[in-house]
């Protein structure tokens, strides 16, 4: 009997399983990177990537202003009632235009932002903090042009990032105490006599059972309850107690005076839960195929059982399931298709190419359906299969010949990047002792390492006859034609 | 038009006279394959014109039909929402003032549904009231799901998708359906027939061969092959290598299409600039039987009454510059637009001046050869179902009159059962 979540044997983790391991629990890396990890082997490398809090943090952080959607002043409102009164129309319209200019400097902020964390991304030292803040984004989805206030957008990116490998509890707890998710989910609205059960459903539905899963209409009805009276006053939680339902509450057939915090507990108290988030943390990590195969079915329960076991601690599952033999399983490798920011992020990442401007990986990550701090729903992104239609394929291809080239992609204004791209560092270690590199070699290995795993015959047969018909000899820009047609094979799409 | 336009005849040979080639024929082979079609009119529908189109609107976040559609007659509709109601046409106040559609009773549109009045007084809208399901799933998700499927459970495919998987024997359609938008909607999900989706035309088509014309032929021949040897068909490769296929085909058409500068102006909303997209499609003689647009927004759950009046002027204004549009065209009478949304909303408004998830809303059909006026019984709004209006008619009805009487296609097999016909398309 195979055992899918036995550790892989040290032997087999080459330098395919080490890409691997990379692309997955982060954004990939150069083949100089890769080499490293194999050198520390599977344990090693475990231990700088799940366990990261012992690499640096990145200094660089967003220089971002907390007081631009403040509630006016009383002496603001005072200057308001005033002018009114007086009818004096110049102030009311002076006063008007500063907090029109303040919501307009946040929506630059929310802008800011987006750049911020893609950079984040291409830069930390931490890629899996990273994946996982981007997981939880996507979890716990909440979106900016609903709450309007990018300062509780940057607290809430906070305290996924902070509690992302750590305890699904405190983010549990943390999120229903969140000025962005209680006003994403109208909590503040959320009052003893007119309860609003958006916050409650959402949280059994997507956060923590799964929809349907072990809780019923009613369930929802007395939990809002539970939730009511939390709220915020300017950036911090506050519970109001004036609006606190202090009746007693059904929930899951217990009978009392539930407050929020119980209810919580009494979520987190059902198998269900760990069930869910383990299932939703292979579909992000391991395989996202809509059909699960046995042994992965297999491993979403042992994982589940890690979960509950830690007491939603999510280190230690993390790292059970990246040394497991079923992640590193033929059927698991490239079999995860690439989110826009794993494709952007590890496009450079791995190719070495330059990060470019910002602000049009950020476009791009919006065409192709991923904006960061504007998830589409509550439900965050599908992900997988849902990435990739017609139209995301095309801006998936061109980004690339954007990174690799400089070439910008929107409309038709070319215009040729300052930052150039040096791609020696992918063919380097094939030249022989005179420096000459043997085209066929070249293209193989570009192809496996940017493809990530074995490349059809098909595939390297229509690169070597590119490559032929410009005269066979591998210069510079001919490995970037390269790498671009590379990215555009549809096999690119997967890591 | 430059193309040849495609009759519903050609278009359920094209599929179906596919079968025998490659599934993933290439659109240059299968246009001369066209030339070896037989007798042109044998699997043609008797009775249904050739080449009708359906237009499916959706509005996320589930439309607060009582305000779209307001019983003003009904003086429960004020005492349930003191604060959010619109007013009777003459009445006083400040509220806004409903349109008025049937005095009689005591119905009218939200003022800001101008264009939706112009097309209900020329006979080219039908409102088809109380549209819902059984036991109503009040999460948004599901209950988009519900209606993407046309199954209670919001499991498998969608009825769009298998319309197409039903009426093509086997093959899909190239350019059969058309999502306009960054997703492509689960409903036009077949097990065959796969949605084409894009947001922006402009950039429907690889930028990497500008660099130098040597990039071209490799680039055709890796996302024209279709398919690699020993790729699975149930892989995450092979659906890849598929969509890459469909993006190719699709692109050149598409691109020369939408290349024309409309014959009406539509107003700068997100909705109209899809539904001028479809428009150029449409005009263009593109071979697509069903397009779909969406707009969002909807989830009204605080102080709605402003966002409610924007969002209704948005969708009204684009859908009335669209008809516009196929009417200078001439195509009008080939298009038929039906505008859902997942749920309405609960009768009593909320602490917050808006309105909690709820259950059965209206259903707009729109164009010249749809059955105009109202649809069924407005729905009790003191007989409730836990503060829900009980739905009248089942949506899948309204799909089985758009699928049998409009696309001529077998409505009992499609949606999985028998549902009565809402009768929305009038009948000759």
């Amino acid at each position: 009997m195979d055992a899918p979540f036995q550790p892989l044997l040290k032997k087999d983790f080459d330098f395919a399983a080490a890409q691997h391991l990379l692309a997955r629990a982060g954004f990939g890396g150069t083949p100089a990177q890769v080499r490293g990890l194999v050198e520390r082997g599977l344990d090693g490398s475990l231990e700088i990537i799940v366990d990261f809090r012992g690499e640096a943090e990145l200094a660089a952080e967003a220089n971002l202003r907390s007081d631009l959607l403040r509630a006016d002043t009383p002496e603001e409102r005072e200057a308001v009632r005033l002018a009114r009164a007086a009818g004096d129309e110049e102030t009311i319209a002076r006063l008007q235009a500063l907090r029109q200019q303040r919501e307009r400097d946040d929506r630059a902020q929310i802008a800011e932002m987006q750049k911020w964390w893609l950079r984040r991304m291409i830069e930390t030292p931490r890629p899996l903090e990273e994946k996982l803040t981007l997981f939880w984004h996507s979890h716990f989805a909440t979106g900016y042009r609903t709450i309007e206030n990018s300062w509780h957008m940057a607290m809430q990116n906070a305290l996924l990032r902070r509690e992302c490998a750590g305890s699904f509890e405190r983010l549990a707890r943390g999120i229903i105490s969140d000025p962005a998710m209680l006003k994403y989910l109208d909590n503040d609205e959320n009052r003893r006599r007119s309860p609003n059960e958006n916050l409650a459903r959402e949280l059994l539905e997507l956060f923590t059972l799964g929809e349907g899963n072990g809780y019923g209409e009613n369930d929802i009805k007395e939990g809002a309850r539970a939730l009511t009276g939390r709220t915020f006053r300017g950036n911090e939680y506050y519970f109001d107690k004036n609006q606190f339902d202090t009746g007693t509450k059904q929930i899951f057939g217990r009978t009392g005076v539930f407050s929020g915090d119980d209810f919580v507990s009494m979520i987190l108290a059902r198998p269900q839960c760990s069930q869910f988030l383990a299932l939703k943390l292979y579909r992000y990590f391991v395989n996202d195929a809509p059909k699960l195969s046995r042994d992965g079915t297999e491993t979403v329960l042992r994982l589940a059982t890690e979960i509950r076991e830690n007491n939603y601690q999510l280190r230690p599952a993390l790292r059970a399931l990246f040394r497991s033999r079923h992640f590193y399983a033929p059927e698991n490798r490239l079999a995860v298709v690439k989110s826009p920011a794993q494709l952007m992020v590890q496009t450079i990442r791995s190719l070495g190419t330059p990060p470019r401007e910002m602000k049009s990986l950020v476009d791009a990550g919006d065409l192709m359906g991923q904006q960061l701090f504007q998830p589409p729903s509550v439900k965050g992104w599908d992900g997988g299969r849902a990435w990739i239609n017609t139209a995301t394929l095309f801006v998936r291809q061109n980004i690339v010949v954007y990174l690799v080239t400089g070439r910008r992609p929107q409309g038709f204004d070319w215009s040729e990047s300052e930052m150039s791209y040096d791609s020696s560092h992918l063919v380097e270690h094939l030249r022989d002792a005179t420096g000459a590199l043997d085209p066929r070699e070249a293209v193989r290995s570009l192809a496996s390492f940017a493809l990530g795993g074995t490349v059809a015959p098909e595939r390297t047969a229509q690169l070597d006859s590119f490559l032929e018909s410009l005269g066979g000899t591998v210069t510079d820009d001919r490995v970037k034609a390269i790498l671009c047609l590379l990215g555009a094979m549809p096999e690119y799409q997967l890591c | 038009m430059h193309h040849a336009a495609y009759t519903r005849r050609l278009f359920l040979q094209r599929g179906c006279a596919l079968a025998s080639l490659a599934a993933t024929v290439p659109y240059f082979v299968e246009r001369s394959a066209l030339g070896m079609l037989g007798d042109p009119a044998l699997s043609s529908n008797p009775g249904v014109p050739e080449d009708r189109v359906l237009v499916v609107v959706q509005l996320g976040g589930g439309n607060d039909g009582l305000n779209t559609v307001i019983p003003y007659g009904d003086p429960e509709y004020f005492r349930a929402r003191p604060q959010i109601a619109v007013r009777a046409p003459g009445a006083t106040g400040t509220a806004p003032i409903a349109l008025e559609l049937d005095p009689s009773v005591g119905l009218g549109l939200h003022p800001s549904l101008v264009g939706f009045k112009d097309l209900y007084d020329a006979g080219m809208l039908s409102v088809v009231q109380g549209v819902g399901y059984p036991n109503p799933n009040r999460s948004h998700f599901m209950s988009m799901d519900v209606w993407q499927t046309g199954r209670a459970d919001a499991k498998g495919n969608g009825w769009i998708g298998r319309y197409f998987d039903n009426v093509c024997n086997g093959t899909p359609i190239p350019e059969g359906a058309i999502a306009v938008g960054r997703n492509a909607p689960l409903a036009m999900q077949g097990d065959i027939q796969k949605p084409i989706s894009f947001e922006n035309p402009a950039l429907f088509r690889w930028l990497g061969e500008d660099l130098h014309g040597a990039l071209k032929d490799p680039y055709d021949a890796i996302n024209r092959a279709g398919a690699l040897a020993g790729t699975g068909e149930d892989t995450q490769k092979a659906f890849l290598m598929r969509t890459a296929l469909d993006a190719q085909v699709a692109s050149a058409r598409i691109l020369a299409a939408v290349a024309k500068q409309p014959l009406v102006r539509y107003p700068d909303h997100a909705l109209a600039r899809q539904l001028r997209t479809v428009g150029a499609m449409i005009r263009d003689g593109m071979p697509t039987r069903v397009y779909y647009a969406s707009m969002g927004g909807f989830d009204t759950h605080g102080g709605q009454v402003g966002s409610h009046t924007n969002l209704l002027r948005q969708l009204s204004e684009s859908i009335k510059a669209f008809q516009d549009d196929l009417k200078a065209q001439g195509n009008e009478s080939r298009v038929v637009t039906m505008v859902f949304s997942e749920f309405g909303r609960r009768v009593k408004q909320n602490g917050s001046n808006g309105t909690d998830h709820g259950t059965a809303a209206p259903v707009f059909v729109i164009g010249p050869r749809v059955k105009p006026g109202i649809i069924g019984r407005h729905p009790s709004l003191t007989d409730l179902d836990q503060g829900d209006l009980k739905f009248g008619v089942d949506f899948r009805s309204v799909y089985a009159s758009l699928l049998g009487d409009w696309m001529g296609a077998p409505a009992e097999v499609i949606l999985r059962g028998n549902f009565a016909n809402a009768g929305v398309i009038a009948r000759p």
